[in-house]
Parts: C-alpha cells; structure tokens; sequence
C-alpha cells in the first residue's frame, strides 16, 4: 500500500481498525479529539460501532463489556480522562481482559495544560489504578511507529489477556507524518481462539465469568501469583528499544522515550559533526524497561543524561538500571514547554564539561 | 406411574445456596428473573451483569455467563457487551446504592441512548453489603448507620425516585415499578420482568423494571414486619406501575403529580 500523509490521531485510529478494531468508546478530550472523530467515521464504513460515552469512566466501563465479549476495543484519552479510567484499568487487569488505551499525554497536574507532556509515565508505568498489577506500555517517537505500536498492542492484548497502553504525547497526536499499511497484516503473536469471552453459553462448554473478584484470599492469592507469572512472561520477552550513534565511541548516553527522543537525536547529530560525542538508547516498551540495555549502554558511556518533558520519572528507572554504576544528571521541560535540539546540546555540553549537577537521591 | 413436574428450580438459576439472609427478596427477585429467562427462551443467549452489592455474587446463582462489573458501572458495562454483540441479551442486576448513587450517570446515559438492554433494580432503601448505610432512596426519618438519628431531608435531601426520573426522557420505553414482599405482588412483578425482557427480544428499547425489595438485616426488623414495612413506608412514596412504553406514541413524560408540582415552584 501507498504511503500516505496523515495526522498521528488519524493513524492511531486507522491502524486499529487495520488491527480488527471494530468498537470504539470514548469521551472528547484535547488534544486528541481527532481520534474518537476519525473513529466516528470510520467505524461506521467497516462495520463497526463507536459510541460517544457520557465519561471515561463508563467509556472504560464500555471496553470492559466489549472485551468481555470476545471483540478487539479501543478507548483515547489525555491525562485527565485517563485518570477517571484507572478504575477500569485495575478491573481490566483483574479480569484479564485485553484492550488497547492510548494515552496522548498532556501537561497536569489537575486540569493542567493541552501542550504535549510526559507527565504520565508514573501513572502508566507504575500503577494507576489499584491492586497488584502491570500494563504494557508502548511509546511511538513517529506516526509511522504509533501506527505499528497500535496494531501491535492489540495482538500483545488478546496474547497476554492484558490491557496495552500506548503512550504518546500531544507531538504524536498532532504531527502530520508519511505513513503505510502492510496490505496483509500477520499478528506479531500466535493468538488462540478466546474460549473464555462471556458470549452466551448453550450448556457444550462451562459457564464464562468474567470477573475479578475472589473473597477466598487463598484463592486471590493463586490468582495473584499467575497475573505475576504473566507479567514476568512480558519482561522476558517484550522488551523494546533502539539504540542511535553507538556504534562509534560517545561519552555521555542521552536516554529519551517518544518524541523527546528524535529532539535528543537531532541534538546528538549536530554535536557530532563538532567532535563532541554522545549516544542515544530510546525505550519503546516503558513496561517492560530496558533495564539491561540500558545498563549496557551506559557502560561505554561515562554518565548518562535522562532527557523527559517532565520533572524527572522515567529517571527513575534508568537509576535503577544503573544502579549506581554511572553518574545520572537530567535535563527537563514541563507545563506544556517542548524541549529543542538546542536546549539538549546545552544540556550535553555542560555534563560533558562537569558544570552540571549530579541528580542525587535522598 | 408417571411424574408430573408442577414446580422445579429454573434452568437459568444454578444449583447452589444463595448467601442471602432469611426474608431477603434478592432470592425472590433472581428467581424471577431466571423463570421470564427460562419461559421466553433465551438462556443460551444472555448475558447478565452482576453489581456491587449484596447481589455482586450472582454470577454464581444464575447458571448462564456473566460479568461481574465494577460499583455502579454495570449500565456502561452492558452497552460495551450489547454493542460488541447485539444478539446477545443482555441484563444488569443492580441495587439501589449501585444505581441510584455511584452509578447514576451511567444509568441515565444508558437509558437515554436507548441501550437495547434491560435493568433490574432492587431498590431496598439501604446499603445492604456494606451494613446498613443511608442510600439515595432511604426514606426520611429511616435510621441507617450512617444517618443514626434518621434520614434528615434538610441535609440529604430527599429520596431519589429512580422510575420517575428515568420516565423524564425521551428515549427509554419501558419503564416500570414493582414489589415483590407479598405473592400477589410478586405475580405483578414477575409479568413486569417478561414485558423487559420482551422488548429486549423484540430488539424494542431500553427496558427497566424498578423492584421494591426488603433488607430485613439492616433494616433492623423481622422478615414479616420487613415486608409490612415496605408496604407502608415506601410503597407510597414509590407508587408501583408501569410508566412508560414503547407503545405509548411520543414517549412524553407523565405530567408531575400535583405536589411535586408544589415542590418545584417553592
Ligand atoms: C468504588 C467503590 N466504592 C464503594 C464500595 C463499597 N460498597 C460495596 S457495596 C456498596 C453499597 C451497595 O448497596 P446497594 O447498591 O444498595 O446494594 P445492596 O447491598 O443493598 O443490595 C458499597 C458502597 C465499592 N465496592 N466500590
Ligand atoms: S444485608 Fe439485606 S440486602 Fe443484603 S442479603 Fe441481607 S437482607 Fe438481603
């Protein structure tokens, strides 16, 4: 297929229905309106349905119902609206049900701004909702690669019985780009039939309950115990990354995710051409992390600088990749503010030349 | 000799013991439910949603698949299931907390986008599951544990008639209240229940049949004075029958009865 000139929110949208989305539940939110309207549209020409929830809390309420039923789902939000859903995304989770929820991120905290931001990644990563449990989350750097994460998403969803999220910020959304569409698409994992969908039961099989609750602690800790496995399944074998200019020597690794990475790797361009020498490691899956890519990286590397459109969360995990190994030093915006290729040569200029300060914990 | 079979437990109930406290009607009503199941054919091909609430188990009770939803969600829960797969019949099974606190955004959206499935809502007047806290439809002056000295209408307002509300949009069709605390009601209530349940197998509409419901435990009382309660305190209040339907042209909301009328301009 031919490529073509489209909005990242429009992508998003197109890519799920190439996925075989065919419900869509969601409520208006800037900046990411054009998917939820695109979806309207679209939907409609293949059969599908969207429906304009009356909140994120019953749109996410609506995904559980159509997953439970065995069909692929899609919700969009921003920050706030995300919020609301992380009821959801704990029962989801509980439940084991597979959705894809992309998250075009924008500056909070509270009703914040509508300028792109990385503010979520906490709440994306690390919890959100309640209970024990993880989500996979993927951050595209393009509109080519949202396109793929999310048709992607949904396989590693139906495979994992997860809930996937994919995290971009307002850039994504907002940014026109080239993109294609593989004609046939394969599944990027085996998938089997969803014997468990709650679809009406005649008697030839045993009742489907779709569900999360279990007042036996025994038996929640059973239920505990296999969502873990099943986590641990994903950091063994969905980890994503790129690595950019480390096949030369550098001297400072820059670690970035999404479109704050392309910043950094336009930075790094221009740094080379004047001798100065740093390499690039961009996490695509934010759970899992890269932790031993990351630290292998680094280990060529005399410090690290971790780049965010945030006051500093992903930092965290580098950390804990590094575990003390290098020095980390962080260079931020945050409120809306984007971060230029000029502002990160700054930034790699001064650890180079030691006047910046360390990020030092506790 | 052959056997005849007068009465046997439903197909659509499971074989099991329900948790439910002696004189409770949720018993009553999930029969009820399972019988119009059973008598219109559908059993194969519904779904239910089980609420939170002293009803959030049953998915065990009914022998047929489920979902269990989150507090208050079931409304949004049910559009997700019916627009994924509309030949499905879909049900929620909520109480009056679930309903009319928690989850009234979702019943009134659910209910006015005209969603082709049915709501049976037991409205007991308390929180039963969490020990007797003041719902939205506990009536003034009934003591709970969170309102010891009485519902105080001056600080929560009055109770929240839930059928009267929903009957004010345009787009749900069958709309009706029922008791079930003495047989001859329960035979009205269960002839409520098929008409829901018809109109959702005749793809008509939006269906929801509101049921007086006793909660003897936390009401502090015996079953049989729980039931004369229920007929004296909240029947009036909550005055039974059909509201709206599908059949009744515009679907234009009933006129507000005089004393409301009063309420409104004061
Ligand atoms: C988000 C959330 N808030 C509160 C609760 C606690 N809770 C469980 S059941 C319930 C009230 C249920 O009352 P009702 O819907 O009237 O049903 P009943 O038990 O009387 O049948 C509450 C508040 C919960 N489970 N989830
Ligand atoms: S607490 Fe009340 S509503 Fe709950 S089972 Fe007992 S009687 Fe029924």
């Amino acid at each position: 297929m031919a490529k073509k000139l489209m909005k990242g929110c429009e992508a998003i949208g197109e890519a799920a229905i190439h996925a075989g989305c065919k419900l869509f539940f969601g409520y208006p939110i800037t900046p990411q309106n054009e998917i939820p309207e695109y979806m309207s549209h679209r939907l409609p020409q293949v059969g599908g349905t969207f429906v304009q929830a009356e909140s994120e809390v019953a749109a996410s309420n609506m995904l559980y119902g159509a997953s439970g039923s065995g069909e692929r789902v899609l919700t969009s939000s921003s920050s706030p609206g995300i919020s609301l859903m992380m009821e959801a995304v704990s029962y989801l989770a509980g439940s084991e049900l597979p959705v894809v929820i992309v998250n075009i991120m924008r500056a909070g905290p509270g009703l914040g701004g509508i300028l792109p931001s990385q503010s979520d990644y906490f709440q994306a990563t690390k919890g959100g909702g309640h209970g024990d449990y993880r989500l996979l989350v993927l951050a595209p750097w393009s509109v080519q690669e949202a396109a793929d994460l999310v048709q992607d998403a949904f396989d590693l969803a139906d495979f994992y019985r997860n809930p996937v999220m994919v995290l971009g910020d307002g850039l994504i959304g907002q940014m026109m780009e080239p993109v294609e569409f593989g004609a046939e698409r394969v599944p990027c994992k085996l998938l089997a039939p969803k014997t468990w969908a709650a679809t009406g039961c005649d008697g030839s099989r045993p009742t489907n309950i779709v569900n999360s609750l279990f007042l036996d602690p025994e038996v929640l800790e059973q239920h505990n115990i296999k969502l873990k496995a099943k986590y641990d399944r994903m950091v063994r074998d969905e980890v994503r990354f790129a690595e950019y200019f480390t096949d030369e020597p550098y001297d400072l690794l820059l670690v970035a995710y999404g479109t704050v990475a392309r910043v950094c790797s336009t930075a790094i361009e221009d740094l080379r051409e004047q001798g100065v020498k740093a390499g690039l490691i961009r996490p695509v899956s934010l759970f899992p992390f890269p932790y031993a890519a990351v630290r292998a990286a680094a280990a060529k590397a005399k410090a690290v600088l971790v780049v965010e459109l945030s006051s500093g969360q992903m930092i965290e995990d580098v950390q804990l990749a590094l575990r003390g190994a290098k020095p980390v030093y962080f260079k931020g915006r945050q409120g809306g503010m984007l971060i230029s290729p000029d502002e990160v040569a700054e930034s790699i200029r001064e650890v180079l030349a030691g006047k910046a300060a360390e990020v030092v914990n506790g | 000799m052959a056997e005849t079979v007068v009465f046997s437990r439903p197909q659509a109930l499971a074989a099991v013991q329900t948790h439910y406290c002696p004189g409770c009607t949720h018993g009553v009503i999930h029969r009820m439910v399972a019988e119009v199941i059973d008598e219109l054919g559908l059993r194969a091909r519904t779904v239910g949603i089980a609420p939170v609430g002293c009803s959030v188990l049953a998915y065990n009770y009914f022998a047929m698949d489920f979902h269990e939803a989150s507090h208050g969600r079931a409304p949004a829960v049910a559009t997700g299931i019916k627009r994924a797969r509309p030949d499905l019949i879909v049900f929620t099974y909520q109480g009056d907390g679930d309903l009319a606190s928690i989850g009234m955004a979702e019943i009134v959206h659910c209910a006015n986008r005209g969603e082709k499935v049915t709501v049976v809502f037991v409205n007991n007047a308390i929180y039963g599951m969490t020990g007797g806290q003041m719902a939205p439809t506990t009536m003034p002056g009934q003591v709970a544990t969170t309102c010891p000295l009485g519902r105080d209408v001056e600080q929560a307002g009055h109770p929240i008639r839930v059928v009267e509300m929903i009957s004010t949009l345009r787009t749900p069709a069958f709309v009706a209240r029922a008791s079930v605390h003495t047989p001859l009601y329960a035979v009205n209530a269960k002839e409520m229940l098929r008409r829901a349940f018809r109109y959702q197998k005749d793809g008509t509409c939006f269906s929801l049949v509101e049921v007086l419901s006793t909660c003897p435990t936390n009401w502090g009382m015996p079953p049989a004075e729980a039931t004369r309660w229920l007929e004296k305190t909240m029947m009036p209040y909550y005055p039974l029958g059909v509201f709206k339907t599908p059949e009744r042209g515009d679907r234009a909301p009933r006129p507000l009865a005089p004393e409301e009328a009063v309420c409104r301009t004061m």
